[in-house]
């Protein structure tokens, strides 16, 4: 057999060679969609509509319909998830109901998107009648994306130390006013970097949006809340699915792809520049 | 009063998860009027829209999510735990400066992407190296699901294994152990109830995931005869079919009783794996 210094290197090596491996995927998947759809990006492409069945012209309004989603999801994310961030941290003992609340966001975190796709169906589509619009693919893109913004923000709460508190509780405010005004403004920038983490992930979503809003092809942009809407992650799917000439227009599915990995890896690229800055800054 | 604002949002988690629940077994029911529920769950043929009889059988479509989720935690657990093991044990800071983000990157891919990149890219080499026809098959849905399910397994084995008390491997290496043989007889088994986590957050993940094998397995509904057969997941029964029927029919809410089964699937094993990981965390 091996002697153990032997087995060691070559245990490590293997360890290495799995790191290698993980990181190689990512490059992979990188390199082909940025070689390849490199080619095909210019600014015609990105801001004209899809033209002689979608063989040619651009993906603006795709772009439009994820950015209007993501608007609605927003609003709908960061402040509950905020609020309800505030009650676990700020407000809540330790007991039963706040097991449940973080049983619950654990478990909300684990449905599969495919799930908020039937439920929102079900909830904003048919029960209160906003049909397939961007209204309903946004609510229900919040909804699945409640438990990343509640974790995200609690535990920017959790690193505002207790003197803050303390210190303006002691002046003999209420409790509210103190987290209002020495709480909040500290441990806004680090609930931000954990809540564009997820808007990213929502805007890259494709199964939840599919029978709540996202259109095959609309000649027009999105008028309100109530139209449907165009959406990159879908546009990308119909292109190198559903389309009749799939082979013609895989170009464009390669341009559509890389402008949906800039769109989600830049909002990502955000967050971890912010959360840089921001751990340098506590350092300081 | 404001403590109680905070605290309605904290619940409203709660009355979602429930609300998901609760809708989907509501949407659920009717399909039981027409279709026996015995039929449902031991019938392997899916059909709702044949001509001569319609059936409604999941077994196939339960049969081929297990087995392309099984197959991509065949390679997706080794290599996730290895690279685990090398960040949290005998990466120098730079390799891990890099690998973090890799990580984050891999984990902030859109599926509709990845899906992309198994019809491009990995179809095309399995039909080479298998001599198929096409690639779009079980294994390539294996692949893809393992490469989504990687960050979930690197980043909470690796806090598994970092929240190994270093007095372990100091008393492993005092009596003479390699450092190799400390991880591979202390340090992993000292981890384990937290890489068992890790591995079934992992395969919650790989359930519920749609785009990724609804582009990539080619959604045959029949009994998966090998690894090299199309198969047809949950999933990409709902992402496909849900698109093209009309609202309130029996083929309208079987599938959201298809939905109801994913759901406790996924359910199941949250709750299994946060019971595992707090059993784990009241150890320590």
């Amino acid at each position: 057999m091996f002697s153990r210094d032997m087995q060691q290197k070559i245990g490590f090596g293997f360890l290495r060679l799995s790191a290698l491996c993980v990181l190689s995927i990512l490059a992979v998947i990188l390199y082909d969609i940025i070689s390849k759809g490199i080619g095909v990006i210019n600014w015609e492409f990105l801001t004209t509509a899809p033209s002689h069945g979608m063989t040619k012209g651009g993906i603006f309004p795709a772009i439009v319909g994820t950015f209007s989603v993501t608007v609605i999801t927003a609003l709908l994310a960061v402040p509950l998830g905020m609020f309800a961030a505030i009650y676990l941290n700020e407000y809540a003992k330790q007991g039963r109901i706040t097991k449940l609340i973080r049983m619950s966001i654990r478990n909300l975190a684990g449905v599969p998107s495919i799930v908020f796709g039937l439920f929102g169906l079900a909830l904003f589509v048919q029960i209160l009648g906003f049909g397939t619009s961007i209204l309903s693919a946004g609510l229900t893109l919040g909804l699945m994306t409640l438990p990343v913004t509640i974790t995200a923000s609690e535990e920017a709460l959790k690193t505002i130390p207790n003197s803050y508190r303390n210190g303006s509780l002691a002046l003999g405010v209420t409790k509210w006013y103190a987290i209002r005004t020495n709480v909040l403004p500290y441990a806004i920038p680090g609930m931000l970097t954990g809540t564009i983490l997820g808007l990213s992930r929502a805007a890259g979503e494709t199964a939840p949006i599919l029978f709540t809003g996202a259109a095959f092809f609309l000649p027009f942009l999105p008028d309100s809340p109530f139209s449907q809407f165009m959406a990159l992650p879908y546009h990308l799917y119909v292109m190198s699915t559903q389309h009749h000439d799939i082979a013609k227009v895989r170009p464009l599915a390669y341009g559509t792809a890389l402008v949906l990995i800039a769109l989600v890896l830049s909002m990502n690229m955000v967050a971890i520049l912010l959360r840089y800055w921001l751990r340098k800054k506590a350092k300081r | 009063m404001v403590e109680k604002f905070f605290l309605l949002n904290g619940l409203l988690v709660v009355f979602i998860l429930v609300g998901i629940f609760y809708l989907l077994l509501n949407e659920s029911l009717p399909t039981f009027k027409e279709v026996s529920i015995v039929e449902f769950f031991t019938s392997t043929t899916w059909n709702p829209t044949g001509y001569h009889k319609v059936s409604y059988g999941i077994v196939s479509l339960i049969f081929s999510t297990i087995m392309v989720t099984v197959g991509s935690l065949i390679f997706a657990v080794p290599l996730g735990i290895a690279c685990a093991a090398y960040l949290s044990e005998i990466a120098p800071a730079k390799a891990r400066e890099i690998l973090k983000p890799t990580i984050e990157i891999l984990a902030g891919i859109p599926s509709v992407v990845i899906g992309f990149l198994g019809i491009v890219l990995i179809g095309p080499m399995i039909a080479k190296i298998f001599n198929l026809p096409n690639g779009l098959n079980a294994i390539n849905g294996s692949v893809l699901l393992g490469i989504m399910a990687l960050p979930t397994i690197i980043s909470i084995s690796e806090d598994a294994i970092n929240a190994v008390p270093d007095d372990y491997k100091k008393a492993s290496l005092a009596l003479g152990a390699t450092e190799w043989q400390t991880l591979v007889k202390v340090t992993i088994p000292a981890a384990l109830s937290g890489i068992i986590a890790a591995v079934m957050l992992g395969m919650g993940r790989a359930i519920g995931e749609t785009m990724a094998v609804l582009m990539a397995t080619g959604n045959a509904p029949a009994f998966p005869k090998s690894i090299f057969s199309a198969v047809r997941t949950l999933t990409a029964t709902i992402g496909i079919e849900l698109g093209e029927v009309a609202y309130n029919t029996t083929h309208y809410y079987s599938l959201f009783a298809v939905g109801l089964v994913l759901f406790v699937m996924t359910f199941l094993i949250n709750i299994v794996s946060d019971w595992v990981l707090n059993k784990y965390e009241e150890a320590e």
